[in-house]
């Protein structure tokens, strides 16, 4: 899977984590332009990733998620890994 | 293994969600949720469950309009030593499953000594009615080095949990609270390998030390457990519990994608303490107690005993059966088959359940569904007091959509897995065992005989008489409280206010010397029914200053129409006069299970009578005056113990 097409197959798990079948990710997307996306979310986030796509990121990894196209990145790059 | 095993898979769970929030009528919409949350489901569809329902239960709560819905609130306080926000939602999620309407409050991160120990305004306005105290092994560690000896050891530990009994004995008296308390779940890796619980001072040494000292001071302080150590140890957590990543990303003990299960557990406690759990084990027959079919096999031809796999599978699954029923689980037959047939089965020489171990035995060719309507009926329980077990998934699908109210656990398609599978569901957690609970299935068995009796019998006043009934009554004390609690935790239907109580709220009653906790025991000449009836009454300061307020009366449905009210009744007056009262005042309170008892003051000669101010709209009252008492009559002798 390329970063497209894994965000592409983020956007339904940011939908239903926040219940808004609204959104629409881009590689842009921060925490800012979501609403509920707190802490506590952005835990959920990445579980409910590594869940879907079969991954584990490692904890130094979490400390460099700045946007949804970084975490597509670094996805695309564990799959293809 | 998915985490929520037992419960059955949805073919599209999440757009039924969707649909589900279409419906309007708030108290349908909880309905279907609750449905909803009976099937498997991840944390992400949990959460999205909690989106709505947990809205609408807040809603339902305020409005105080709990018991239209169906629904016991419960006010619960998560206080804790990491992060457990993120498991609220399952939380509430399960208990609704359980129809319990949860609120919850979640005291700050860390700060569980000062929420009990001091002046917590917020914590004293939502009044909790139950407080978790959810610990981890890294919490307050013991500073001990690790050449620290046995008894330095020892004295640590037992300084820890006199702390944790005094903050204990702080929800207690600050907010009568059930206390419950989550045990240490081993985190650290081993220092010494398997000499590690060799060294005292080792840390998996000290928290399984710690964690034994704790159960053993919840049993004498009358605390409830989350034994998450040992469902741990069980397996079900997996990686999930204590992951690494998750600590030090958010301090969390229980990794997001098992908040379900957490919840579940959680919850499942919580519902016990409300008097929520179920009661009677409902099992089919051929391929579920035994294998094979016994009207094609015959006696000699089932798989069941020892010398096969199948056969001891079989016979493991009877045992662990047998075991619920020891423990005061109620168990029934429902079953497609001849009568005859299905019970000359249990003349097998095998067989460990008998046939007078099953309370109420329905076999027949009419439809399960039907047939657990009348098992309720025959053992005077609600349907949602079942769980019924069957290796058919097509006659569990049709009980599950017939009867929702049923527990109808998935079973693996491997009888060897079928123990674990109950009990892993947890139906039947309880909050106490008493030898009351020991002695049930006896008594149900007993009830069975009583009831042949009966159709003896040719006159009902005969049959009274002729049962020697002896009532007991005693003023509450230590040793009734824990059954006395658990009965007015779980009677629905002969009560009449289903005012639930802590132990903590019932000692505090008992201890009123104005006030009445009366607990009633019965025996006749088939045996002891155990204590099988509460009465407390108290002043109410909307009532005339002469009036006593019966706050709560219940029984159970086992020893219904031998007019024990009427004894009770006479035990009560005389308690009153004594004390000085001049009438005693009743009150109903309508739910949807206690209907039998709308007339039981007037049919006692309560007289109606107006209602206080403050009191529930659709509440009845009704007065009896105690220097003009009509009398009462019974067949019961009664013995007072004070």
């Amino acid at each position: 899977m390329n970063e497209q097409e894994v965000l592409t197959a983020l956007n339904p798990i940011f939908q239903d984590m926040f219940d808004d079948d609204d959104i629409e990710l881009t590689p842009d997307t921060t925490a800012k332009d979501i609403e509920g996306w707190d802490s506590l979310a952005h835990v959920s986030l990445i579980v409910a990733a590594e869940q879907r796509f079969g991954v584990k990121f490692r904890t130094a990894e979490l400390d460099s998620l700045h946007n949804v196209g970084h975490f597509a990145q670094l996805i695309s790059k564990k799959l293809n890994g | 293994m998915d985490q929520l095993f037992w419960l059955p898979n949805h073919a599209d769970l999440g757009a039924a969600i969707g649909e589900a929030r279409q419906e309007t009528d708030p108290a349908k919409c909880l309905d279907t949720f609750a449905q909803l949350a009976g099937y498997r489901r991840d944390f992400t569809l949990t959460n999205r469950l909690d989106r709505t329902a947990g809205k609408l239960l807040a809603d339902l709560v305020a409005k105080g309009a709990c018991k239209t819905a169906g629904l016991t609130p419960l006010r619960v306080a998560i206080l804790s030593s990491h992060t457990i926000d993120h498991l609220v939602p399952a939380f509430r999620v399960a208990g609704l499953h359980r129809r319990l309407a949860l609120s919850v409050y979640v005291a700050p991160y860390g700060m569980y000594r000062q929420s009990l120990l001091m002046d917590d305004p917020e914590m004293a306005g939502f009044a909790p009615q139950l407080v978790v105290l959810a610990l981890d092994a890294r919490d307050a560690p013991l500073q001990l080095p690790l050449e620290s000896s046995e008894e330095d050891v020892t004295a640590a530990v037992q300084a820890r949990v006199e702390e944790l009994r005094q903050l204990w004995s702080a929800a207690k008296t600050r907010y009568a609270a059930q206390m419950v308390q989550q045990t240490l779940v081993p985190l650290d890796p081993p220092v010494f390998g398997s000499f590690e619980a060799l060294v005292p001072a080792a840390p998996y040494a000290l928290t399984e030390r710690l964690n034994t000292a704790i159960r053993e001071a919840a049993r004498r302080d009358g605390v409830l457990l989350l034994d998450l150590a040992w469902q741990a140890a069980q397996g079900f957590y997996g990686k999930g519990l204590g992951d690494p990543v998750r600590w030090h990303q958010a301090k969390q003990l229980v990794s997001p994608n098992l908040a379900p299960l957490y919840g579940d557990q959680l919850a499942r406690v919580a519902a016990a303490a409300a008097g929520l759990s179920r009661k009677c084990l409902v099992l089919d027959l051929d391929n579920t107690l035994w294998g094979g079919v016994i009207g094609d096999d015959g006696v000699e031809g089932i798989h069941l005993g020892q010398g096969t796999p199948t056969g001891e599978a079989f016979l493991a699954f009877q045992h662990y059966a047998a075991l619920l029923a020891k423990r005061g689980i109620i168990l029934a037959v429902c079953s497609k088959n001849d009568m005859a047939v299905a019970e000359a089965a249990f003349e097998h020489p095998e067989m460990v359940l008998k046939r007078a171990d099953i309370a109420a035995f329905v076999a027949n060719w009419e439809d399960k569904a039907g047939n657990l309507r009348r098992i309720a009926s025959m053992l005077d329980i609600g349907l949602d007091s079942l769980v019924f077990v069957d290796d058919n998934p097509a006659e569990r699908d049709i009980v599950r959509r017939e009867l929702p109210e049923v527990g109808v656990p998935e079973l693996s398609e491997d009888v060897s897995d079928y123990p674990a599978c109950l009990a892993a569901a947890g139906y039947f957690e309880t909050i106490s065992f008493t030898s009351d609970d020991a002695a049930r299935g006896r008594s149900y068995a007993l009830n069975a005989e009583r009831k042949a009796a009966l159709t003896q019998a040719t006159d009902i006043e005969g049959y009274l008489r002729g049962l020697e009934m002896i009532l007991t009554t005693t003023l509450v004390g230590p040793a009734e409280l824990p059954r006395t609690t658990q009965l007015i935790n779980k009677t629905n239907q002969f009560n009449l206010t289903t005012r639930r109580y802590s132990e903590a709220e019932v000692e505090r009653l008992a201890e009123d010397p104005g006030a009445l906790a009366l607990a009633v025991r019965l025996r006749d000449k088939f045996g002891d029914n155990g204590l099988i009836s509460v009465v407390l009454a108290r002043s109410d300061s909307s009532l005339e200053t002469d009036e006593l307020l019966i706050d709560s009366w219940l029984m159970s449905c086992r020893v219904l129409g031998r007019q024990v009210e009427q004894a009770v009744l006479e035990v009560v007056a005389a308690w009153a006069t004594e004390a000085g009262w001049s009438a005693l005042v009743g009150e109903y309170r309508p739910t949807a299970r206690n209907g039998m008892v709308a007339e039981h003051y007037p049919r006692l000669g309560f007289a109606n009578r107006q209602a206080p101010e403050g009191a529930e709209s659709d509440a009845t009252f009704w007065r009896y005056d105690l220097n003009a008492k009509p009398t009462v009559t019974h067949f019961i002798e009664i013995e007072k113990h004070e």
